[in-house]
């Protein structure tokens, strides 16, 4: 055996160390990117969530306007931590439509009146059929829709304070 | 961080029952094991090393519901997959399909077999011709 053989072991150790420690000390990014963005909005027609707000349907997103579409629930906690930005967006003229996932309209209308309302409409989801539609995989997630229907962007999780400009910026190249 | 604010923690959950197909079976059996065996190999978009025949997370039992529909509405179970695969990415699927990044994972096989062959032969080939001489 060549003499230089004998740290081999000890090398391979070391490269496999810094392969587990590499992976432990920064766990790659687990979040699912929606293939959807640049894609038009594919067409879908939900049921009324709140009696206070009209539903959302497919044809309410090609009047010219580039608008959010936020889904949401009264069951997520990080909603509750996103509703006064999305309030900050719709008080600078954003026209915000939510979906409401999974959720009952009582429930909705409670979180409402505990966190604000910014929505111009909201559409209930019992099966999370609109999800699967946007390439969304959680709650809460927030689309950028252009004037023609067609997704520009998706921010998931919840807004926060420094998402705010991000968003308005993301809306007027939108137009 | 942002992920971790992502994640909702399992006392939020909905209180919703549960989507009609997410845990009913389809009357057809032929049918029921198509979609049994598609939703095996589909990945669970909240708990992300499980498929979505094995979660228990309400995304799960929404997608099973979206599959069971549709291979009750006599769609082909690969189409299903395209249309997750489309707005989810290659990530969604168990099955690996052969694309211009995954294809040398398919040759890579094949090529190692070819090489093992040719080295073999050489070796067993000179040992013959070795054998043939004494």
């Amino acid at each position: 055996m060549k003499h230089w053989a004998i740290w081999l072991p000890l090398a391979l150790f070391g490269v496999l160390f810094a392969v587990f420690a590499s992976g432990l000390i920064a766990p790659g990014d687990r979040t699912i990117v929606s293939q959807m963005i640049g894609k038009p909005l594919p067409d879908f027609d939900l049921p009324q969530a709140v009696p206070d707000r009209p539903a959302v349907a497919r044809a309410d997103f090609a009047d010219g306007k580039p608008k959010l579409l936020n889904v949401f629930a009264s069951w997520c906690v990080p909603c509750v931590a996103e509703a006064p930005y999305l309030q900050q967006l719709a008080d600078a003229g954003v026209p915000i439509y939510g979906v409401a996932i999974r959720d009952r309209s009582p429930d909705v209308q409670a979180f409402l009146a505990r966190n604000g309302n910014p929505y111009a409409r909201i559409g209930a989801d019992d099966v999370s059929k609109i999800q699967f539609d946007l390439g969304s995989s959680g709650v809460p997630e927030t689309f950028v829709i252009d004037g023609k229907g067609i997704i520009r962007y998706q921010h998931i999780g919840d807004i926060r304070p420094e998402h705010v400009p991000m968003i308005l910026q993301k809306l007027k190249e939108a137009q | 961080m942002f992920v971790a604010a992502f994640m909702v923690p399992a006392s939020a959950q909905d209180t919703l029952p549960p989507a009609p197909y997410a845990y009913k079976q389809l009357d057809d059996p032929a049918k029921e094991k198509s979609a049994q065996d598609l939703m095996m190999t589909l990945r669970c978009l909240t708990c992300q090393s499980q498929s979505i025949a094995d979660s228990d997370a309400p995304m799960a039992g929404d997608m099973r519901h979206q599959v069971r529909q549709r291979i009750e509405a006599g769609e082909d179970p690969e189409a299903i997959r395209a249309w997750l695969i489309e707005r989810y990415g290659d990530w969604v699927s168990y099955e690996p399909q052969v694309t211009a990044m995954t294809w040398p994972l398919f040759a890579a096989p094949i090529v190692l077999l070819l090489i093992a062959a040719l080295l073999l032969r050489k070796r067993f080939g000179r040992a013959r011709a070795a054998g043939d001489k004494s």
